[in-house]
């Protein structure tokens, strides 16, 4: 007895000091991870930052038939086709009437985005009673003049390195003292398809591309990926044919995605004739990748169910099935969940695949079903860090913003999902 | 007679276990076959030639016995020699574990039950089971006890199915200790009270034959004499097995009693004459305390 308790004395600092160890060890490592996130993040969202805001520009819009090229008495059809650019050249013209060089009056034209007319042009539709009177409106700023104004850096630049030369300067101070500049939150980047004017490429085709490429995922592979397991832990016999196909699905997650896209190619484009660039054949390529993830976690989860719980209702006389799906199946839900989001979430930021079935096409419209061409957000994201504008740079940060934010909104969401079934236990 | 104190004992040092192999086959060759009577005239179940191989190793050897209408039959001996094995033959959940494969007759009002065409799910609605370890769904009790008769629908209305679920903690004794907590979760609820909840769920569906692995290991004697009154109570209408430690509640309960040793059905007889009157040595031994 005393021998056992002088034994463990002895032995007790040492099992202390290992623990200690371990610990500053683990908080180490977490530390570590936390200083790179923040890291990652800090950058991203500095760089992000810019793009949230935009710049507006307010000009006094000569809305005169002659102006507008606007027959007397005009119908509805007369007014959608007016000629509203020559209103927005005739305001700039009339805010700066010095400027008489081709060049520079080209320059002065660009100061607004080429979006300024459909502005113009909205707001007459909206109030035809306009006609006639000269209409002050906050139009969209060019980009250059855009990030001009927001950047302290690029206003140190010499004026031959940077786009927006000095004359434009004088302009833009000038617009400024008369109040004429705002700015104000960047809803354009958020309502907009992609676009090659940088002020107006928005992140909303490629959040649609993704919202809709992911449907189609969850809708395949949960359901095949959680009653494949079903029927391989619960009812499948063990033999060498389920054998050889767990081996397969394990050997199926670690196959690159590329491939994944390439079979997608020929299977689906060029065999079923799918659209090309369309959310659905994204999504079923994405759901070969995520049903092994799906599967491996789910039978891992069904597996960590006491067999006790099956075994209770079976000797009530539930059939298998209804064990299953009574009881094994809502205690494997939280498992089958965060296996399945870990999935969702590689799914969401893949892009080789994508390239390859032509998710990577340039397309302004915003996508309205899995049919329609789009592309998603990681690939938005590679190829707006593809362009050269300045614009296109800070944009780039941003739409990683938006990925990662849908990616904590997919998380939080699957937290809660995996709450709610944990109460039952 | 001395060995058999000496492998009671639990083998705190290593010469113990060496001493127990030859002590084994000393055990096996006094077994010569089932003394008593297994038959009965009203055989509600009856097992003939029962084998049990857990993989390679046979943990049930060739054992015949009757269960009679309306009887409760005790099963004992000493603890891994096989009781729960049997047991759960009787309504197939050795079907759930892979490497348990079960031989010889067991029929079931003169059906084999384990015949081909048996419906096990109907098998097991009518061969009712209380685990030797409580299981409650992870669900509320009122949940817990209703699962059985919802999924064979054996309640019309919710109120009949209220109505069950009462009756059946009523008669498991546990109604008074959760009337006001239904909702709460099963699993909640302290070891004796769960092992209560097995026996309700079991008895709401009503089954003719319960299997019971020792219902009161974990109750106290006021929850064991209330269970056992049940037992008596079931015993007029249901046929009965079950699995105790307690030579006296077998003795008290029970009609017939069967006690196993090393997977071999040593002796069957009416309980008083058992317990009494003891044939074999080795039931001898047990009961009157000198192993196990
Ligand atoms: N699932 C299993 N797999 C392999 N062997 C098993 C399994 N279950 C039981 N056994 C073996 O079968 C034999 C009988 O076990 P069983 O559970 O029937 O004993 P028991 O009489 O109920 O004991 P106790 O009184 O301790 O509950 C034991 O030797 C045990 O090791
Ligand atoms: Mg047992």
């Amino acid at each position: 007895m005393s021998e056992t308790t002088e034994i463990v004395r002895a032995s007790l600092a040492k099992r202390y000091a290992r623990e200690r160890r371990f610990r500053l060890l683990g908080l180490a490592s977490v530390m570590a991870s936390a200083a790179f996130l923040v890291l990652l993040l800090g950058n991203i969202l500095t760089k992000a930052w810019p793009a949230f805001t935009t710049t507006y520009v307010k000009i006094d819009v000569p809305l005169t038939p002659e102006v507008l090229r606007l027959p007397d008495a005009p119908d509805s059809e007369a007014i959608a086709s007016a000629r509203y650019g020559r209103a927005v050249k005739q305001a700039m013209r009339d805010l700066f009437p010095d400027v008489s060089s081709r060049s520079e009056k080209r320059a002065l034209y660009q100061t607004v985005s080429a979006q300024a007319e459909f502005t113009v042009k909205d707001a007459v539709i909206a109030n035809p009673e306009l006609i006639g009177t000269t209409h002050s409106l906050w139009v969209l700023a060019d980009d250059d003049l855009d990030t001009y104004r927001k950047s302290k850096s690029l206003q140190a630049v010499p004026e031959e390195d940077r786009r927006f030369k000095d004359f434009q300067v004088t302009w833009l101070e000038e617009l400024s003292a008369q109040n004429r500049i705002k700015t104000s939150f960047n809803w354009v980047f958020f309502e907009r398809g992609d676009s090659r004017e940088p002020e107006l490429a928005g992140i909303r085709g490629a959040l649609a591309g993704s919202f809709y490429t992911l449907i189609v995922t969850l809708a395949l592979s949960f359901p095949i990926g959680v009653a494949a397991a079903i029927y391989l832990e619960s009812f499948a016999p063990r033999n060498r044919l389920t054998d050889l196909i767990e081996v397969n699905i394990n050997n199926l997650a670690a196959v690159p995605s590329i491939v994944f896209g390439l079979l997608g190619v020929a299977v689906f484009i060029n065999f079923l004739h799918l659209p090309r660039s369309a959310p659905l054949v994204g999504g079923v390529v994405l759901s070969l990748m995520t049903l092994p993830t799906i599967i491996i976690a789910s039978r891992a989860a069904i597996k960590s169910v006491p067999p006790s719980i099956a075994d209770a209702a079976l000797g009530l006389g539930a059939s298998r099935m209804q064990a299953v799906m009574h009881h094994v199946l809502p205690l494997a839900m939280p498992g089958i969940l965060t296996g399945t989001i870990i999935g969702m979430a590689q799914a969401l930021g893949e892009t080789a695949p994508l390239l390859m079935i032509g998710m990577v096409a340039f397309i302004v419209d915003v996508p309205t079903g899995i049919t329609d061409p789009a592309t998603v957000l990681p690939v938005q994201v590679y190829l707006w860090s593809d362009s050269p504008e300045r614009a296109f740079t800070e944009r780039t940060s941003a739409a990683i913003v938006v990925l990662l934010v849908f990616l904590i909104l997919m998380n939080a969401f699957a937290v809660y999902l995996r709450k709610r079934f944990e109460r039952s236990w | 007679m001395n060995s058999f104190t000496d492998a009671a004992l639990p083998a705190t040092d290593s010469t113990a276990t060496t001493k127990e192999a030859p002590d084994l086959d000393a055990q096996l060759a006094k077994f010569t076959g089932t003394v008593g009577n297994v038959r009965v005239d009203n055989a509600k179940m009856s097992m003939t030639g029962v084998d049990v191989h857990y993989g390679d190793a046979q943990a049930i050897h060739n054992v015949d016995l009757d269960l009679g209408k309306n009887e409760v039959m005790a099963m004992i001996g000493p603890s891994g020699c096989g009781k729960s094995t049997f047991l759960r033959c009787l309504n197939r959940m050795n079907d759930t574990i892979e490497s348990c494969k079960v031989a010889g007759s067991l029929t079931l009002d003169g059906e084999d039950i384990y015949e081909r065409n048996q419906d096990v799910v109907l098998l097991r609605a009518r061969v009712g089971i209380v685990f030797q370890k409580p299981n409650p769904f992870p669900k509320s009790i009122y949940d817990n006890v209703a699962y059985g008769p919802r999924i064979h629908g054996l309640a019309a209305s919710k109120s009949e199915l209220d109505d069950i679920v009462e009756q059946s903690l009523k008669r498991a004794s546990l109604w008074s200790e959760v009337a006001d907590r239904l909702d709460n979760p099963g699993t909640g609820l302290s070891g004796g009270q769960q092992q209560r909840l097995c026996i309700a769920r079991t008895i709401a569906v009503s089954p003719e034959v319960i299997l019971m692995d020792e219902p009161c290991s974990a109750l106290d004697p006021i929850a064991t004499a209330k269970i056992e009154e049940l037992i008596d109570e079931l015993g007029k209408n249901y046929t009965i097995a079950i699995v105790t430690h307690s030579m006296q509640q077998a003795a008290r309960v029970s009609d017939r009693t069967a006690y196993f040793h090393l997977g071999r059905l040593v002796e069957v007889g009416v309980t008083n004459d058992i317990f009494t009157n003891p044939t074999h040595q080795l039931t001898e031994n047990y009961i009157t305390g000198r192993f196990g």
